[in-house]
């Protein structure tokens, strides 16, 4: 059975949390580890503070989008802004690349979301915005157990 | 759910214990505070508890580093102690625990920097 969900809100920081934990409470259906859910909050918590600080460069008329369907213990997120745009995905890419030094930004944001999930798909438009497809297959140990 | 922050300052120690979530919005309220200790109380050395942390992004790891360069640059140490597996993951990911010290409680953490 496929099943989604889709929500949008301001890019402010206080939301941050509030992104993380409703596509938490979202997958929590699957019955996933706490390993598993720790780590999609984490990647949720990722994508969304960049579309927020380097999308939007914190300008909280800008709205973030994200979207979640969940297929045979397949999650897939995608995490969506209309902001400024990556020029150079693949730099973007490398571990401890920053263009905010100054705002003490360790620069592991893509590494964190490679490691976290599966599959990860950067689509970027200079102007127009960035949208980040990632996808984890959970482990279904558990059901095997019932 | 967000950031509450206790600190206490022990000579030149400033031990930091944090509880709840870490991310980009409660990453500036951290920052300000432990600069603003660090200067207030001519701190050298940092204790960093994360024993009831319970949740952790890279804008933690980001934190954190400023501060250790920040005492860095005063010679002194931090130590982090009581670290969870997930947010140990994170330290792993990024190396930065071949620069700062790891210890099991804060007990560990002090001797670790009475012996520096």
């Amino acid at each position: 059975m496929k099943n989604m969900m889709k929500i949008q809100f301001s890019a402010l920081s206080q939301n941050e949390s509030f992104a993380r934990v409703t596509v938490a409470a979202f997958i929590a259906q699957l019955d996933p580890t706490m390993d598993e859910l720790t780590e999609i909050k984490t990647v949720v918590s990722e994508a969304v503070t960049n579309s927020i600080i380097h999308g939007y460069e914190s300008d909280p008329d800008g709205i973030v989008y994200i979207s979640v369907t969940l297929e045979d213990h397949v999650v897939e997120l995608t995490i969506k802004d209309e902001g400024k745009g990556i020029p150079d995905v693949e730099e973007a890419r490398q571990p401890l690349f920053t263009t905010k030094p100054e705002l003490e930004r360790s620069g592991m944001g893509f590494t964190i979301m490679e490691n976290f999930m599966d599959d990860i798909v950067v689509n970027s438009h200079p102007g127009k915005g960035t949208e980040i497809r990632l996808r984890k297959h959970l482990s279904t140990s558990k059901m095997l157990c019932n | 759910m967000s950031l509450n922050i206790n600190m206490e300052v022990n000579k030149d120690v400033l031990c930091i214990r944090l509880f709840g979530e870490l991310d980009h919005h409660s990453a500036d309220e951290l920052r300000n505070q432990a600069v603003q200790a660090i200067e207030k109380y001519d701190i050298r050395h940092i204790i960093l508890n994360l024993e009831h942390l319970s949740f952790m992004d890279s804008s933690g790891l980001g934190v954190i580093l400023g501060r250790y360069k920040q005492i860095k640059q005063l010679n002194g140490e931090m130590v982090i102690c009581a670290i969870s597996p997930p947010i140990q993951r994170l330290f792993d990911l990024s190396g930065l625990f071949k620069i700062m010290t790891l210890e099991p409680t804060e007990e560990y953490a002090l001797q670790r920097l009475g012996d520096a």
